[in-house]
């Protein structure tokens, strides 16, 4: 339990660094840092979207620069953060909340998906040593190393350009109105189908190549031995002693790369024009909307930081020593 | 506990066996010496291409006839929008990303030799501050971070996204390092240095860090590959400066002028392929790298077949004279299974033994 | 207890015969060579080695690093992992109740299994690292007691509770984790888990190597007491040949993958019959007696890659001449010992030693007959 609390600990903190370089960087810019941001829009801007970047970054309340800070993390806390100044006059946290469970739907499955998936292919390649799993590899290390967004156009251009099997982006069919219905879900889903599968696909690929390495020296320990030398079914051998064990620092690797993973989905979400995130944040930086950059920011840094808590529970349940170790 | 012998490769051999001397280059495993081979291309690209390209590569062809031309013999990979060749392009955009890439490696590697092996030499409170750094930078995710890093930066050259860039990619390298200089610290050489009186920064230097030069290759070696990642990526999304030619640059430009719905695959697979490739040679690198100094990794690949058969850990030893027992196949199965090549190489083997005595109740 | 195995496939059981006769062994290991196979040539680890063990009594296989005692051990068992090989020799098998042995190195996958454990168990070096660290005792204790009895849950936990109480701990760490527990329980838990289907044979692998002097002698206390109690028979391998002076019935000496000297304890600790046992004697300090220097084996063991013809020992021993590196290394009786089954594979401690030995002749001098000849 004190491990938890401390990992929490932990988040929060990680959190507030999030929050505060947030709440700074504009500061550190030499001269006036609203005057700078102001400068970057041609043209003359209605005195409303002046004041939305001053109360954005804390500038519009006066006081001293702790009142400023004070102040912002208040803002945070309550969600406000502040309007947008590309999307003038909507605020940014409608904004959000009509993309993200976009994201979270898409993102999220698949990457769970894909760490199922591919953590139970690691387990095969990494018993069955040396079997067609392996002649595999290279071509498994070649899926890891494209870029989501690279293979998204690639599967996009065989897929949906020249063969029309899959729809060519958006997230639904066009002419729908989202809602409830059947028809507006059936033709969501069918539209992430592609997105889905190519964050599978590279991030498979992944998962798997950590696995194997994990089972294969996790095979080599004695109590594997001992297993074997018990007489125990080979299933149990392999995954109530190995992979249970190898499931550990695996579990540990997903919490490190989920940061990795979701911002390549993110960035892989502008190739399909899917309603999600990714979209929102090319807008925002092409168009330099500082406030809704930022809060893409500071809203995928909270939900990596979450998932992370979360990672953290899993490994809890599964490993008794955790309970008792200290932080990392 | 299976007592292996210490089987050491480097004997002389036995005499009468076929000599098999490896030198250095042949020992090391092949994924790294495809991923050396592969890499190696690229560098070259990197070096001479500029050099050797046809065109510059923002230079636009005035002639509408060749806007969005398919890959001719004037244009080997087709051009561009506005008439821009691609190959030029890309053989910039491989020596930017390289330079950019190799440049974030070096000083973020060296930032995270530093910060890990201070953080586990100096222990203490120290330890503790910069265990939290490290962590706090490496659970925030990076690639938002850095957009809006860049994004405040006044002009985002070159040398900004380096800087930036290493900026961020030293935490993973720290903590493995410091995880590692922990546990030499505590071994026993060191303790006998310190006894003799040698002063912290020697130990550091001619101790410590030996030990972990592959470790630190290694870590060189994700960096890179990060690097690679995050510059492609934030150039895609038009984050960095757009008037530079590396990849990510063309690729932006290709998505926003519609190559794909335009059917121009020739602008945006060569440069994604370039950059997967170029990944793909430090993935191999990598897990070369790990093999050797994972021994358990490099004995599987060496253990795993006997008399020409497959064995899985599970299985038990095998017995040299018996007939090697066959696998529960099912009929069509065993049929297919003829013909593959393992089942020919284990008959061959099978009559190459002495004749087998007759085994009792084998089955 | 049948041998009925719950595990996959049966072993032969016995018909209406009388099982195994007193006297015969229960494992019956004859010439077993074990090699691994490496990219630079074959490493001969055990080479042509015979060891019997009959009933209730322990065997103690004691030798340096590398001798070949735990490969042997689990050569026996089919447990060694590529690149091993077994090239040659068998073992056999005869439980209680059965009339005929098997040989376990023709067995299958399946029937090896019936046989692990419930007939021949384990019991590892390091109980630390031999134990899974993610599941609870009870938890592995239970997995094989169902996998081999077939036992429904209550009944399996209940016996797993028994076998706790047996080796002295208690139950309530049924819930524990390996690594809550003190060196020793695990130790103590390793032994009770070992004995949890009844075996006929525990095969330890320095087992209290890891573990400190007074704890050592519990557990060598608590193994004496469960082997009268039980009847099972024990071949326990070591480096310390100190400690199988007390506790051993017949002591085996290895070197270099091939068996030097064996016979009863008493034979070996008073009339050693090989240079090799001779210097091991003599390399630890007695309680009692007088004070004597301590001696040490200068040098190495040789390189199993190519070993040197003739006795491997022979760049080590002080007693060794040329004619030594002739020979070819066979185990004898040694004649004028009290037990008939003492054996050594040093020509020169024998009295009657053959002229060939003296010649120097460049001649392969067999110097007498056979193993197989000789026992039984």
């Amino acid at each position: 339990m004190s491990f938890i609390l401390r990992r929490l600990g932990f988040y929060v903190v990680a959190a507030w660094v999030a929050l505060t370089v947030n709440f700074f960087l504009p500061r550190l810019v030499p001269g006036n840092a609203v005057e700078a941001i102001m400068a970057k829009f041609p043209g003359t801007l209605q005195p409303a979207a002046y004041h939305a970047i001053e109360a954005m970054l804390g500038i519009g309340h006066p006081g001293s620069l702790w009142h400023q800070y004070g102040s912002y993390l208040n803002d945070v806390l309550h969600l406000n953060f502040g309007i947008s100044s590309s999307n003038f006059p909507a605020h940014v946290s409608t904004l959000l909340a009509q993309t993200i469970p976009w994201t979270l739907a898409l993102v999220g499955t698949a990457t769970v998906i894909a760490f199922f998936l591919g953590t139970l292919l690691g387990i095969l390649a990494g018993w069955r040593h040396g079997g067609w799993l392996e002649r595999l590899l290279p071509a498994l290390m070649f899926l890891q190393a494209i870029p989501y967004f690279f293979l998204a156009l690639l599967l996009l251009y065989l897929l949906a350009v020249n063969t029309h099997v899959f729809p060519a982006g958006q997230g639904y069919g066009g002419g729908l109105v989202p809602g409830w219905d059947w028809s507006f879900i059936s033709s969501a889903m069918f539209h992430s189908l592609l997105p889905a599968f190519t964050i599978v696909i590279t991030s498979v690929a992944g998962w798997m190549l950590q696995m194997r390495n994990v089972m294969i020296t996790t095979i080599g320990e004695d109590y594997v031995l001992a297993a074997q030398a018990k007489g125990l079914p080979n299933r149990r051998v392999i995954f109530s002693y190995a992979a249970r064990n190898a499931l550990l620092p695996q579990l540990q690797g997903f919490g490190l790369a989920l940061g990795f993973v979701v911002s390549g989905a993110i960035v892989m979400e502008i190739v399909f024009s899917y309603p999600g995130i990714g979209l929102l944040l090319l807008n925002s930086v092409t168009s330099d909307d500082y406030p809704l950059t930022q809060a893409i920011f500071l809203v995928i840094t909270f939900a990596v930081l979450l998932a992370n808590l979360i990672v953290d529970l899993v490994i809890v349940a599964v490993d008794p020593r955790a309970r008792t170790r200290e932080a990392a | 506990m299976t007592t292996a012998l210490p089987i050491n490769v480097e004997l002389p051999t036995l005499p009468g066996a076929p000599a098999r001397q490896l030198g250095r280059w042949g020992r090391l495993p092949l994924k790294a010496k495809a991923g050396v081979i592969l890499l190696g291309f690229f560098v070259l690209a990197a070096i001479i291409g500029p050099l050797v390209a046809p065109y510059a590569p923002g230079y636009q062809n005035p002639n509408p006839a060749l806007s969005m031309n398919a890959p001719s013999a004037a244009h080997l990979l087709g051009t561009t929008q506005s008439g821009q060749d691609v190959l030029s392009q890309v053989l910039s955009g491989i020596r930017l990303t390289l330079e950019l890439a190799l440049l974030v490696g070096v000083i973020a590697t060296a930032l995270s030799v530093i910060v890990g092996v201070a953080a586990a030499f100096l222990g203490g409170i120290w330890d503790d501050l910069l265990s939290l750094l490290i962590n706090v930078f490496l659970v925030i995710p990076a690639l938002p971070l850095l957009i809006v890093l860049l994004g405040y930066l006044p002009h985002t050259g070159q040398t900004a996204t380096i800087l930036v860039l290493a900026g961020l990619g030293w935490p993973w390298g720290a903590r493995v390092i410091r995880a590692q200089t922990l546990s030499i610290r505590n071994r026993d050489f060191i303790a006998a240095s310190r006894e003799s009186g040698e002063r912290g920064w020697r130990i550091i230097a001619f101790e410590i860090v030996p030990n972990e030069v592959s470790l630190i290759a290694a870590n060189f070696v994700n960096t890179v590959l990060y690097a690679i990642g995050a510059s492609v990526a934030l150039a895609f999304i038009g984050v960095t400066n757009l008037s530079s030619w590396s990849l990510g640059t063309i690729l932006y430009w290709a998505e926003s002028q519609q190559a794909l719905q335009l059917g121009a695959w020739w602008w945006f697979v060569p440069p994604g392929l370039a950059v997967a490739l170029i990944g793909t040679s430090l993935v191999l690198l990598n897990t070369g790298i790990d093999e050797l100094g994972n021994p358990r990794l490099k004995d599987a690949n060496q253990r795993a077949r006997v008399n020409g058969r497959r064995l899985l850990p599970t299985d038990p030893t095998p017995v040299l004279n018996a007939a090697l027992p066959t696998r529960q196949r099912t009929p069509v199965v065993a049929f297919m299974h003829s013909f593959s090549r393992s089942a020919y190489v284990s008959d061959r083997a099978q009559r190459r033994l002495s004749a087998p005595k007759p085994s009792e109740g084998q089955q | 207890m049948t041998t009925d195995l719950g595990g996959p496939v049966p072993l032969p059981a016995g018909q209406a015969g009388q099982g195994r006769l007193a006297g015969e062994p229960v494992l019956s290991i004859r010439d077993l060579s074990v090699v691994y196979r490496t990219v630079t040539g074959d490493v001969r680890a055990v080479d042509k080695v015979s060891l019997d063990l009959t009933a209730g009594e322990i065997v103690g296989l004691v030798g340096e690093s590398g001798s070949g005692k735990s490969t042997l051990a689990y050569g026996a068992t089919r447990l060694l992992r590529a690149p091993a090989v077994i090239t040659g020799g068998s073992v056999h098998y005869q439980g209680r109740r059965m009339d005929t042995p098997i040989d376990v190195l023709q067995l299958t996958s399946h029937q090896l299994a019936g046989l692990r454990w419930q007939e021949i168990a384990i019991v590892f070096q390091s109980a630390m690292n031999a134990l899974n660290p993610v599941m609870n005792v009870h938890s592995q204790l239970t997995d094989v007691i169902r996998a081999h009895l077939r036992l429904p849950r209550g009944e399996a936990t209940e016996k797993a509770a028994g076998l706790l109480d047996m080796v002295g701990i208690p139950r309530a760490r049924l819930r524990s984790y390996p690594h809550e527990l003190s060196g020793g329980m695990r130790q103590r838990i390793m032994i009770a888990m070992a004995l949890a289907t009844d075996p006929e044979v525990v095969i330890m692998d320095e087992p209290t190597t890891a573990l400190d002097v007074v704890v050592q002698r519990e557990i060598l206390g608590q193994i004496l007491e469960l082997k009268e109690r039980l009847g099972f028979a024990v071949l326990f391998i070591t480096h310390d040949l100190s400690l199988l002076l007390e506790l051993a019935d017949r002591i085996a000496v290895m070197y270099a993958g091939q068996l030097m000297e064996i016979g009863t304890a008493t034979e070996i600790h008073h009339e050693p019959a090989h240079p090799y046992t001779k210097r091991l004697l003599r390399s630890f300090p007695a309680l009692h007696g007088p004070r004597k220097e301590l001696a040490g084996i200068p040098g190495t063991p040789p390189d199993l890659h190519s070993p040197p013809p003739g006795c491997p020992f022979l760049p080590r021993c002080t007693e060794g001449t040329d004619a030594c590196s002739h020979i070819d290394v066979r185990l004898a009786r040694v004649t004028s010992s009290a037990d008939p089954e003492h054996m050594t594979a040093c020509p020169f401690v024998l009295p009657d030693r053959p002229e060939a030995a003296t010649s120097g002749s460049g001649s392969p001098v067999s110097v007498r007959p056979s193993t197989e000849e000789l026992t039984s």
